[in-house]
């Protein structure tokens, strides 16, 4: 009876120190979940989601605060990877959300009077420049997140769709003409 | 006799290569405008040395490699720049690309050039001056021919063991290769030999398909004369045998794994073009300027033609006389080559063949009929893929299950659709998928790079409030020491210090005891008088609080 208990108290105690143990050496840091969610979003840091960047949108998402379709820079593809990542519906976008094609933010720079206002605004610092100097914008980091255009108070940034030049020509999904089945 | 290996699968399409094999190289008259593209080669453009009404001479350098992959372009002949912008380029997109447009003076006068004694030079000399002259590998995949002379990446001292020259050319039509290789075997053979000189190879195979009997005559006779131990080896005519990863595998039973190149295996592997093109650049100091084109199928005069890089190529199909019933023009290979959505495009280095097409030779495609997976693709695929599967990811757009099933094995030879017996343009889904995958892989790279810049940034605030606030305090710090500082450095106040504390606690003390005599027993005249004083302060600080809270609002 006695050394039943006393082993069973030492397979205990064995246990809860391996638990213990464990809990300390493999804590994961954080919730791996945001990382997996801010992997697939599209990090324009746009913030047409409602949350000040993609991170903290990818934090509600993971903690079930708010909705998968609320990004439309992630397109319906970006829908569809965050669906099948958390195991839930597919759900389309809202009503009035248009995805837009991808643009560029480009400054007029004869208009330009050289506030910074766009460069306070541009969340990955693709703007060059500085009080009264001109700016200009870094094509090659611009997110096309458009928060730039809002603060601009002589209205000198416009959107540039970016056009498919034959280094970014994608092949096109095959047209393919089917023999009709009887 | 040497043992000869087999890959899996492969097709037997009729070869149509006689067609244009019946007379000599010849070379084409100097066309009256020619457009040479920045980027004919894999990698990065070209970037462009001249202006417009530049004077430039046969040979010049126009454009400077930019990049790591990248090569040169020159001027094709003497003359004028007349133009440097976007032209229709052989493009499977058939969008425009930078061009310089050269009129012809016809003095082709040359830039001056001299050859390189190859064997006394610097292994990482020679290599600049092959990219400096615009070498690259003319068997179609245009890799500049110096990064693949490089020394071992991942074993820096081992060496490559086999240099394969492939003079297979396993494509129906196609004869550029086969009419280089009879008329000019002994440059070839010397090229081949730089080639292994630079990459201090052990053996050098000469790899050519069997139904080239007079080139494998041409290449075994200037082997012989040249005295060098290489062999000619003559290899099954399949389809697609003149891949490399396959002419590899005929050759040496080696296998290239997956995901990695010949280099890996010891072997290297060159188009007998290039190996000529590579004595050119080394022992004449030329460089790349024209390649051997063949123009056939629909044609009256189906033939060779040594041809200037840059020449429009309705003027070697004007040479080639089209017949009426002529519908379209494939550049490259019917298995491989792609459609040209116009003629009035420039001749660039990997164009080796202009096929004129009708309907009779190459029948439209029948309707496509849905999958029956009956496995002839993977029957026929040359690189051990089951198309059937890759397929049906592919236009399903599951793009994670084809790369697992290794699309990027695929080499897009085209048996699979050549087999297919519901005519499937299987390949298409390929390149489609393939091309999706990329830009997704461009898109995730440009992501992170966007997330690393905002969490810099984020970082940046973060520690510029930091550096403020520990400013802030250090000046208040600064300020109070200063106060301290200057206190004590009075030495009369010093002095007496003890005696004012003194005092101070004296008067302390006295205070405590000492009560207030005018609060004991005021009378109810002073009593009235304190409430009235006590009503108006609360109605006074009512106010105010009233006043702040509007504010908040």
């Amino acid at each position: 009876m006695l050394s039943a208990l006393l082993v069973m108290a030492v397979i205990a105690i064995v246990l809860g120190a391996v638990l213990g143990y464990s809990a300390i050496k493999f804590r994961v840091e954080g919730n791996p979940l945001v990382d997996k969610i801010d992997a697939i979003l599209p990090q324009t840091q746009c913030g047409q989601c409602g949350y000040p960047g993609c991170r903290p949108y990818a934090a509600a998402i993971a903690s079930g605060a708010t909705d998968i379709n609320l990004c439309p820079p992630g397109g319906e593809e970006g829908i569809r990877k965050l669906a099948d990542l958390l195991g839930v519906e597919f759900k389309p976008f809202g009503g009035n959300t248009v995805v837009k094609p991808k643009a560029v933010a480009f400054i007029d720079e004869n208009t330009c009077i050289g506030c910074t206002l766009c460069i306070q605004a541009c969340p990955v610092d693709a703007i060059a420049g500085a009080a009264k100097q001109m700016h200009t914008i870094l094509a090659s980091e611009c997110t096309g997140c458009e928060l730039c255009v809002a603060p601009c108070p002589v209205d000198c940034i416009s959107m540039a769709p970016i056009e498919e030049k034959i280094t970014t020509w994608k092949r096109k999904y095959p047209e393919q003409t089917w023999a009709a089945s009887k | 006799m040497r043992t000869l290996y087999q890959f899996h699968g492969g097709i037997h399409p009729p070869g149509h290569k006689t067609q244009s094999t019946q007379c000599g190289i010849a070379r084409a008259p100097l066309p009256s405008r020619l457009v040479i593209p920045f980027r004919q080669h894999a990698g990065e453009p070209s970037r462009p040395l001249v202006r417009v009404g530049d004077q430039v001479l046969k040979g010049q350098l126009i454009g400077m490699p930019d990049g790591f992959v990248s090569s040169a372009v020159h001027a094709s002949t003497s003359g004028t720049i007349v133009a440097i912008d976007m032209q229709p380029v052989a493009h499977p997109s058939g969008m425009p690309d930078l061009c310089a447009t050269l009129i012809p003076d016809g003095k082709e006068e040359w830039f001056p050039h001299a050859a390189v004694d190859y064997r006394s030079s610097d292994p990482a000399e020679l290599r600049q001056h092959l990219r400096m002259s615009g070498v690259v590998g003319l068997g179609g995949a245009v890799f500049p021919c110096d990064l693949k002379l490089r020394p071992l990446r991942n074993h820096p001292n081992r060496n490559i063991s086999t240099l394969i020259l492939n003079g297979a050319e396993c494509e129906p039509y196609i004869a550029c290769d086969d009419m280089l290789m009879r008329e000019r075997a002994a440059e070839i053979v010397q090229g081949a030999e730089m080639l292994r000189f630079m990459l201090n190879a052990g053996e050098a195979l000469i790899g050519i398909e069997d139904n080239k009997p007079q080139a494998i005559a041409a290449m075994r006779q200037a082997v012989a004369d040249s005295g060098l131990p290489f062999e000619v080896v003559a290899v099954p005519t399949i389809y697609p045998g003149g891949s490399a990863k396959q002419l590899i595998r005929v050759l040496t039973g080696l296998e290239v794994p997956s995901g990695k190149l010949p280099t890996d295996i010891g072997v290297q592997c060159f188009n007998v073009a290039t190996a000529y093109s590579v004595y050119r650049a080394l022992a004449y100091g030329e460089p790349l300027l024209s390649r051997i084109v063949t123009v056939t199928g629909n044609v009256r005069h189906a033939q060779n033609l040594e041809v200037l890089l840059g020449t429009p190529l309705q003027e070697l199909i004007a040479l080639g006389e089209a017949l009426p019933d002529t519908n379209h023009y494939i550049m490259g290979g019917p298995m491989m080559g792609m459609a040209l959505a116009s003629t009035a495009v420039p001749l660039a280095k990997a164009g080796n063949c202009i096929i004129a097409t009708s309907d009779k030779l190459f029948p439209p495609a029948p309707p496509a009929l849905p999958c029956i997976r009956c496995t002839r693709c993977a029957q026929a695929c040359p690189a051990d893929l089951q198309p059937m599967d890759l397929y049906w990811f592919a236009q399903s757009r599951d793009f994670g299950k084809a790369q697992a099933f290794s699309l990027f094995d695929c080499i897009e030879c085209g048996s699979c659709s050549y087999v297919c017996p519901s005519h499937i343009p299987l390949v298409q889904y390929f390149q489609f998928a393939k091309s999706e995958i990329r830009a997704r892989e461009q898109d995730k790279l440009a992501a992170d790079h966007a997330r690393e810049r905002h969490e810099f940034r984020e970082y940046r605030f973060e520690r510029e409030k930091q550096e403020k606030a520990e400013k802030l305090a250090a000046k208040e710090q600064a300020v109070r020491q200063s106060l301290a500082a200057a206190t004590p450095a009075n030495p009369c106040i010093a002095a007496v210090q003890p005696e004012i504390q003194a005092a101070i606690d004296r008067a302390r003390e006295q205070a405590a005891t000492v009560e207030p005599k005018n609060t004991n027993n005021p009378t109810p005249q002073q009593q009235a008088e304190i409430a009235g004083i006590e009503a108006r302060r609360e109605h006074i600080r009512e106010l105010a609080q009233s006043a702040v809270e509007h504010k908040k609002d």
